[in-house]
């Protein structure tokens, strides 16, 4: 008894570890058509990423300055305050960067395209457009992915330079690290590599993320309870992805 | 589903963004990235050194400890195998007399090198385009320690053959 309990939550893992792979290669197949309606991607990038604006902004700045802070207080410990600005930068572009950007994509933008995708199901819409022989997962769900996964990089990007000038204002303005220090210490041990890695990472888990959201909303049960289901279903996995692709990316950029 | 004007102008604005921010990251963080923006006020003076160890372009310049400057820019004189540094000094400090002595000292035990700058008597000042004659050159601490274990193993392996010496003299001598 147990043992078919057991065997059936496992087998449940599986299939939905397969469903979630059928379901990103039939994506892939139909994100090249999807690329002749850049309208629709256009619309999806301003949802995933335009309107993620504000809160990256907003963390990107408490994240650097935080950084600012608790750099200084241990650097100064050790009477090398002017590794701050390398501190901040590698913290920033190498993992903060993308991961937080990554776990506020899956609770700002993942959650909206699960729902929206949920509720089309429940309501029918998915069905439709398949009766009128339109395509949902070229129409519905590509432009989808495709905006979130071009959006990622760059909301990482804009996260970076701001977490920068955060580390600055705290660093340099409130704690007194020299200011011409604090940017050329940072431009002497920080290579194209570091943000070549911070790039490479944003961009999987921006394709690890959208997946998720797109699976997640596509395959909601059509009630009320399943879009919920469905939604924090996609936070946690997404969250819980993206940190396990940050360790095994994080290795191979060793 | 035709877009309206505000979207297009919204996600226009986050492309731009977001791509400002990569060219921010690619382009000013590895070495001596591209300086944007206007330069700032203040007066050039250079000096000139035997060895700058790693001092980079935006090192402060000091007098007493307090922040007077900035290294504006390094270049190597081919005729004289010396490194020629530009120092950019705020206009405030237009008082620093002209036989003034520079030296390139290091933050901290591991830290950025920086110059120090320990004033002269002159009544002359320094102006734009002045030049700093007197100087003294990083001190790179590899060298150092070499130094160091040269004199020492020298030093301490003549001793201990010393003691050994004299310690069998006695044993010798007890006999």
């Amino acid at each position: 008894m147990i043992a078919s309990v057991g065997n059936g939550f496992i087998l449940e893992g599986v299939r939905q570890l397969g469903s979630v792979a059928i379901f990103f290669v039939r994506l892939l197949g139909e994100c090249v058509p999807a690329l002749r309606r850049p309208r629709l991607i256009v619309h999806q990038i301003y949802n995933s990423g335009a309107r993620s604006l504000i809160i990256i902004m907003l963390s990107g700045l408490f994240v650097g300055m935080v950084l600012g802070l608790q750099g200084y207080e241990l650097l100064q410990r050790f009477g090398s305050v002017e590794a701050l600005g390398t501190a901040a930068a590698l913290g920033l572009l190498k993992e903060l960067a993308p991961v937080v950007t990554a776990l506020l994509f899956a609770g700002r933008a993942g959650t909206a395209l699960t729902s929206e995708i949920g509720l089309m199901r429940a309501t029918d819409q998915l069905t439709a457009m398949e009766i009128m022989a339109v395509d949902p997962l070229r129409y519905v769900a590509a432009p989808r992915f495709l905006g979130g996964v071009l959006a990622m990089p760059l909301l990482a990007a804009i996260f970076s330079v701001i977490g920068l000038y955060g580390a600055q204002l705290i660093g340099v303005e409130l704690m007194g690290v020299d200011k011409g220090v604090f940017w050329s210490q940072m431009q002497g041990s920080v290579g194209l590599r570091n943000v070549t890695e911070g790039v490479v990472k944003s961009v999987v888990f921006g394709i690890a993320c959208s997946l998720i959201a797109v699976h997640e909303g596509y395959h909601a049960a059509p009630t009320a309870e399943g879009v919920a289901l469905a939604t924090t279903r996609t936070v946690v996995a997404s969250s819980v992805i993206t940190l396990l692709l940050d360790y095994m990316l994080t290795a191979a950029f060793l | 589903m035709r877009p309206n004007r505000t979207l297009e102008i919204g996600t226009g604005l986050f492309v731009l963004l977001g791509f400002a921010a990569l060219l921010f990251l690619t382009s000013q963080l590895p070495a001596n990235g591209l300086k944007f923006g206007a330069p700032k006020a203040g007066y050039h003076v250079t000096a000139e050194f035997d060895n700058i160890g790693d001092l980079k372009v935006g090192a402060p310049v000091t007098m007493a400890g307090v922040h007077v400057g900035e290294v504006a820019g390094i270049r190597f004189d081919s005729r004289d195998y010396k490194a020629v540094v530009s120092l950019r000094i705020d206009p405030q400090y237009n008082q620093i007399p002209e036989d003034s002595f520079a030296s390139i000292e290091t933050q901290g035990l591991l830290g950025g090198k920086y110059i120090g700058v320990s004033p002269g008597g002159l009544d002359s000042y320094l102006k734009e385009g002045g030049h700093i004659d007197q100087t003294q050159s990083a001190i790179v601490l590899e060298s150092l320690i070499n130094k160091f274990f040269a004199s020492y193993s020298s030093k301490g392996g003549g001793d201990t053959q010393g003691k050994g010496a004299d310690n069998q003299s006695k044993v010798e001598s007890k006999k």
